[in-house]
C-alpha cells in the first residue's frame, strides 16, 4: 500500500482554525517502522462539523447499561432520549436459568417524559413516582436512572431520589450522572457506567460461582449473538462465563464477578475502567481479547489457555479450535475468492475499527482507513501513553474513582490464575496481561487512521484511497452507497449476525460477499445512457 | 416477549407518572424532517451531539436515506456559558464546509433549558449573501415530533414566505403534514391532476427518497426551493394538510401574506381524499377529471369486493394524531372496529374527534387517548383483544406476545422495505391500506386453519 496521502492537501478546503484542529486527528502508518506518532482523541468536535458522535448518555444508557437485562432502566428526562436508547442496537437478551422471562426488560421503554412544568419545578418527585410504579407493576431486581441534559441544568439530586427509593423498596436504585453534553463523546457515558457499575454493583454478590476456570467477558454487547457464539466456544473448551459486561447480562450475575479468574476484554474503550480497577481491587488479571477473525480468535483462545498454563485446557483448546477450523474453512475459502485484494475503510466503535481488520484480513481484504468515533489516545497509540494523556476542561469532568485492594476479596493475581507466583511472574513479563497495544500496529503500512472522521473527510478520503467497501454505521450507511459503495453496519450488523468465532466469520464472509456483488451495483447507469458495446 | 407486562389489567392509577413504550418522541427529529424538505437546506441541531446523532439515526433508519445534519457539538462549557458562540462558529463552518443555501437551526433541551435566544444569535452571524438561517424553537419537554415538525414548517413560513402585495396567483400550497415522500407524491399528484399548479413544502421528495445515481450529491435534487417557498405568498390558497402538523403553518402564512389556508385532514381514506378534492374543486372552480373519478370508483368497487375480509374486526391503532384520524374514519368506512385508538403526542382534541367519529358510526366500548403509551396498549389488548393492531414498528412486541397480526403504518418502520416510497393517501393510498389489511388478515387466517379448511379461492 503506497497512497501517498498530503494531510494538508486534503484539508486543504476547510477554513484555517479547522483545518489546523483536523490535522491532528490525522496519522499515517509508516512503512518503516517505529511507534504511533501523537494522534489528537477525545477532543472536542468542532462545531458545525458533521460528526458521527453521539453523547454521554448513549454510551452510558446506550451502550453499558441498557443492556443489562433483568434491571429496569428508567431514563429521567424529556422523551426523546429514552426513546432513540430503545431497541436500537439490538443487544440481544434471553431468559435463562437465573432470569425468568417476566424480569427481562431489555424490549421496554422508561422514560419520566418531563414536561415544561418539570424543567421549571423540577423532576424529583416525578422520577421518584415512577420509580414507586416501576416497583408496584415490574418487580425488578434493580433499577438504573440515567440522566438526559436538562437534569444537571436544572439540579434535580439523583443521588438522594436513588437513595430514598432504595430505602423505601429495599431493592439498589443506581444513578447515573451522565447529561449528553458530558465530556465529548459516548465515552464519558462509558466512564461514568464503569464507576457505578464498580462502586454499586460488582462485588456486592456472596454466591460462589461453579467452575474451575471463570472467565468475565468486559465490553462484549451481544449484538446479533456475538456473545452466545463466544460462550459457547469458551463452554466446549471447559470454562465457565461468570457474567458478561453488558450484553445478555443480569444483576443477578454482574454482582458476583469479583469471584472470576480471569477478565477478557473485548471492547478496550468502554470497559476497560471496570477491568483496570478489578485487577487493583480483587487482583483478577484481564487480558485484552479479540474474537472477531479466525486467526484473532485461535490466537485469543490460545492466550486464554496460556493464562491458566493447565496442559489439558491447552489441549482441550487445540482440540476445539481444529474442529471448528475444519468445519468454516471451505465457506471462508470460497468468500475469499470473491473478496481477495479488495480494500475498505472501518469508522466504527471504540474497539471495531480494530478487530475487524483482522477478519478482513483472514478474507483477503485490508483496511486502508481506519477510524473511532470516540476513542482515546490509547485505543490508538496503546495503553503505554495513558500517563501522558494530558486531561483537559472537558475529561476533568468525569470523576476518577479512587480504588484500593479488598480488604476480604483481594487475592494476588496467581492465586486467580491457579498458577506458581513465579509462573504467573514469567506470564506477566511476557506482556500479554493487562495490556493493550492499540490499534497502530495492525494497520496497513501506508494506512491512515483517523479520529471522529468528519463527513467532509470520508468523501476526501474515498477520492483518494477508492476503497470497496466501508463499513460503518447507521448514519454513514445510506451516504456511502449513493457514493456508489456498499456499506456494511458494524454496530447492529444490518439485521445480521453473530459475527464473532468462527461460525461468525463465515456469516460475516456472506454477508460482504453478497454487499459486493449484488447485481445491481452494476446497474446504476440506465441502458440509454450506456456508449458503445455498453456495461459501466 | 414483553413476559413483563402484567397478565392482569392494573388498578386505576397504576401507572401514571411517564412514559412505558412511548409512542411519540421528541421536537427535533420532526423540525429536522421539515427542514430536509427544503432544497439545498441543511438542518441544524443547537445542542449537544448526541441529540443530532440520535435523529439522524431514526430519520435514516425509517427512511433508508442520509439524513444530514450538523450540531453545535455542546460540551460541559457551552452548557455553563450559553452556546452562542458554538453557533456562530457552527453557521460560519458549516458556510465554508458544506455550502448549504439555508442552514435550519432548532433548539434541543439543553439549549432550549439555558435559554439561548437564537434570532439573536443569528442577527449576529455571518451569513453569505444570498444565504439563510433560519430557526425554531423545539423543546423536547413540549409536544413530540408532531409538533416539532410543525414549528418547523412555522418557522419556514415566518422566515422565507413573502407577498408582493399583487393579485393572488390561480395556484395552491400544499402543506403536506408528516407524512412520508411516498405521499407528498401523490398527493402533489392529485393536485395536478385537476390542473392546478402548487407549491408543496416541505417536500421531503426526491430528498428522503432519493434515486442511486452515479455521485453522491449532498443536497439531492428534490425538495422545496427557497424561490418557491418565497413565492408561496402569493399563491391563492393553502390547503393545510393535518391539523396538528400544518395548520400553524398555514395560519402563519395567513396572517403574514393573506393567503388563506383551508383545514383539511390528511388525505387517508375515502373521505379524507373526497374533501381534499373538494377544496380543490372549490378553491380553483376546477373539474373532477376521471381519472379521479376512476380511481375512487376502484376503492368503492374493492371495499365492496373485499368487505367480509375486514368488516367487523376490531383493530388497535397508535401514531401520530394527524394519521390517526383520518385513518379510524377509513377503518370506519371499511366496517371495521377501531377498538383502542392511541397517540402519544398530547392535545384534548385528538379525544374529541375520534370519539365524535365513533359515536357517529354508533361503535361503543372503544378506548381512544391522547398522550398515552404502548403499555397502556397492552394492557388493554391483554383485558380485551383485538384482531389487528396497526402502527410503527414498535407495535411488533405487542404484536408477537399477544399473536395479533400488525400492519405497519406511521412513523417510524424501521424494519420493513420500501415502505417510505409507497403511498397510504389518496385512492390509491386506500387501496394499498385495504391490500395490507386484508392481506394481513388473509394470512393469519390461512396460518390458523387446518388442513381441511384451508382454503384455495377466496
Amino acid at each position: 500500500m503506497t497512497t501517498d496521502l498530503n494531510v494538508d492537501e486534503l484539508l486543504a478546503p476547510l477554513p484555517d482554525k479547522v483545518r489546523k484542529n483536523r490535522s491532528k486527528h490525522i496519522v499515517k502508518k509508516d512503512p518503516s517502522g517505529g511507534s504511533c506518532p501523537q494522534i489528537e482523541a477525545n477532543t472536542r468536535t468542532v462545531p458545525g462539523i458533521i460528526t458521527q458522535r453521539g453523547c454521554s448518555y448513549a454510551g452510558c444508557k446506550g451502550v453499558v447499561v441498557g443492556p443489562i437485562k433483568d434491571m429496569l432502566t428508567i431514563t429521567h428526562g424529556p422523551i426523546g432520549c429514552a426513546y432513540y436508547s430503545w431497541g436500537t442496537r439490538r443487544n440481544k437478551a434471553r431468559a435463562d436459568e437465573r432470569t425468568p422471562p417476566e424480569q427481562i426488560y431489555t424490549a421496554m421503554c422508561f422514560s419520566t417524559d418531563m414536561q415544561e412544568s418539570d424543567i421549571v419545578f423540577g423532576g424529583e418527585k416525578k422520577l421518584a413516582k415512577m420509580i414507586d410504579e416501576a416497583v408496584e407493576i415490574f418487580h425488578p431486581r434493580a433499577i438504573n436512572i440515567c440522566a438526559t441534559c436538562p437534569i444537571g441544568l436544572i439540579g434535580d439530586d439523583l443521588s438522594a431520589v436513588a437513595k430514598a427509593a432504595q430505602e423505601r423498596h429495599g431493592i439498589p436504585v443506581i444513578h447515573y450522572n451522565c447529561e449528553g453534553y458530558k465530556g465529548v463523546s459516548q465515552s464519558a457515558g462509558h466512564h461514568i457506567a464503569n464507576n457505578q457499575i464498580m462502586e454499586r454493583i460488582i462485588g456486592t454478590g456472596t454466591e460462589k460461582v461453579d467452575g474451575k476456570y471463570v472467565l468475565n467477558i468486559l465490553g462484549e454487547y451481544n449484538i446479533g449473538g456475538d456473545t452466545w457464539e463466544i460462550e459457547r466456544i469458551l463452554g466446549e473448551i471447559g470454562y465457565t462465563v461468570g457474567s458478561t459486561l453488558t450484553g445478555d447480562s443480569a444483576y443477578a450475575k454482574i454482582k458476583n464477578m469479583h469471584r472470576a479468574h480471569l477478565n477478557l476484554v473485548q471492547c478496550h474503550r468502554s470497559i476497560n475502567y471496570i477491568a483496570e480497577m478489578m485487577e487493583t481491587k480483587y487482583g483478577i488479571p484481564w487480558l485484552k481479547v479479540n474474537f472477531i477473525g479466525i486467526d484473532a480468535t485461535i490466537d485469543t483462545l490460545r492466550e486464554i489457555a496460556r493464562c491458566f498454563g493447565d496442559e489439558d485446557l491447552i489441549a482441550r483448546t487445540e482440540h476445539v479450535i481444529e474442529r471448528e477450523l475444519a468445519a468454516v474453512t471451505p465457506e471462508i475459502e470460497r468468500c475469499r475468492k470473491v473478496l481477495k485484494g479488495r480494500t475498505a475503510f472501518a469508522f466504527v466503535g471504540g474497539s471495531r475499527s480494530h478487530h475487524y481488520q483482522f477478519l478482513l484480513r483472514n478474507l483477503g481484504m485490508e483496511v486502508v482507513v481506519a477510524g473511532y468515533e470516540f476513542a482515546h489516545r490509547d485505543d490508538y497509540e496503546g495503553r503505554e501513553v495513558i500517563p501522558t494523556i494530558k486531561s483537559d476542561a472537558d475529561s476533568k469532568n468525569i470523576p476518577e474513582l479512587h480504588v484500593e485492594p479488598d480488604p476480604e476479596e483481594y487475592r494476588p493475581p496467581h492465586l486467580h490464575l491457579k498458577m506458581s507466583k513465579e509462573k504467573y511472574d514469567e506470564l506477566a513479563a511476557s506482556g500479554i496481561l493487562n495490556d493493550y497495544k492499540g490499534m497502530y500496529p495492525d494497520m496497513v503500512d501506508g494506512g491512515i487512521m483517523i479520529d471522529d472522521a468528519n463527513h467532509f473527510e470520508t468523501e476526501e478520503l474515498v477520492e483518494i484511497f477508492k476503497p470497496d467497501l466501508i463499513f460503518t454505521g447507521i448514519k454513514d450507511k445510506y451516504v456511502t452507497h449513493k457514493m456508489g459503495l456498499p456499506s456494511k453496519q458494524i454496530h447492529s450488523y444490518d439485521y445480521s449476525g453473530p459475527y464473532t468465532c468462527f461460525r461468525g466469520a463465515v456469516t460475516f464472509a456472506k454477508d460482504v460477499a453478497h454487499s459486493l456483488s449484488t447485481p445491481a451495483w452494476k446497474m446504476i447507469t440506465p441502458p440509454w445512457e450506456q456508449s458503445g458495446t455498453g456495461g459501466d | 416477549m414483553l413476559d413483563c407486562t402484567p397478565d392482569k389489567p392494573l388498578t386505576e392509577g397504576a401507572h401514571t407518572t411517564g412514559k412505558i413504550n412511548p409512542i411519540k418522541t421528541c421536537q427535533p427529529v420532526g423540525a429536522m424532517y421539515a427542514a430536509l424538505g427544503i432544497h439545498g437546506c441543511l438542518p441544524h441541531s443547537h445542542g449537544s451531539q448526541g441529540c443530532c446523532s440520535y435523529h439522524r439515526m431514526a430519520l435514516s433508519r425509517h427512511f433508508h436515506e442520509p439524513a444530514m445534519a450538523s450540531t453545535s457539538s455542546f460540551t460541559e462549557g457551552a452548557s455553563v456559558f450559553g452556546g452562542a458562540a458554538n453557533l456562530k462558529t457552527s453557521i460560519k463552518n458549516v458556510f465554508a464546509i458544506y455550502d448549504p443555501e439555508i442552514i435550519a437551526v432548532h433548539t434541543t433541551c439543553l439549549s432550549e433549558t439555558i435559554g439561548d435566544d437564537i434570532p439573536t444569535i443569528i442577527k449576529q452571524s455571518e451569513i453569505p449573501e444570498g444565504r439563510y438561517v433560519i430557526h425554531a424553537n423545539t423543546p423536547s419537554y413540549h409536544g413530540s415530533h408532531v409538533t416539532g415538525f410543525s414549528n418547523m414548517c412555522k418557522g419556514i413560513v415566518s422566515y422565507l414566505a413573502e407577498s408582493d402585495g399583487g393579485e393572488k396567483k390561480e395556484r395552491a400550497n400544499i402543506f403536506p403534514g408528516f407524512v412520508n415522500p411516498g405521499d407528498m407524491r401523490e398527493i402533489r399528484r392529485i393536485v395536478t391532476e385537476m390542473g392546478v399548479p402548487s407549491i408543496m413544502y416541505p417536500d421531503t421528495t426526491g430528498v428522503m427518497d432519493s434515486p442511486m445515481r452515479k455521485t453522491y450529491e449532498m443536497y439531492p435534487r428534490g425538495g422545496a426551493t427557497i424561490a418557491e417557498i418565497k413565492e408561496s405568498g402569493n399563491s391563492k390558497l393553502t390547503l393545510s394538510l393535518g391539523a396538528w402538523s400544518s395548520d400553524e403553518a398555514a395560519a402563519t402564512l395567513q396572517a403574514k401574506c393573506g393567503v388563506p389556508g383551508v383545514p383539511l385532514r390528511i388525505p387517508i381514506g375515502v373521505r379524507a381524499t373526497d374533501d381534499l378534492i373538494m377544496a380543490v374543486k372549490e378553491g380553483f372552480g376546477v373539474d373532477v377529471p376521471e381519472s379521479l373519478e376512476v380511481e375512487r370508483g376502484q376503492v368503492i368497487d374493492t371495499l365492496i369486493d373485499t368487505h367480509f375480509q375486514y368488516e367487523g374486526k376490531t383493530v388497535a391503532v397508535f401514531g401520530d394524531p394527524d394519521i390517526l384520524v383520518p385513518l379510524t374514519e377509513f377503518l370506519i368506512t371499511m366496517g371495521m372496529i377501531p377498538k383502542y385508538v392511541v397517540t402519544g403526542t398530547p392535545g384534548n382534541k385528538f379525544e374529541k374527534t375520534v370519539n365524535g367519529m365513533l359515536e357517529e358510526a354508533g361503535i361503543e366500548g372503544s378506548r381512544v387517548k391522547a398522550e398515552g403509551d404502548l403499555f397502556d396498549l397492552h394492557q388493554w389488548i391483554k383485558e380485551e383483544p383485538v384482531d389487528l393492531l396497526i402502527g410503527n414498528t414498535h407495535g411488533k412486541y405487542i404484536a408477537r406476545a399477544e399473536d395479533i397480526p400488525l400492519v405497519r403504518v406511521g412513523f417510524p418502520v424501521f424494519d420493513r422495505a420500501v415502505h417510505p416510497l409507497m403511498p397510504i393517501v389518496g385512492y390509491r393510498g386506500c387501496l394499498r391500506l385495504i391490500e395490507m389489511i386484508s392481506n394481513a388478515l388473509l394470512e393469519r387466517r390461512d396460518r390458523d386453519s387446518l388442513d381441511e379448511d384451508y382454503e384455495l379461492i377466496l
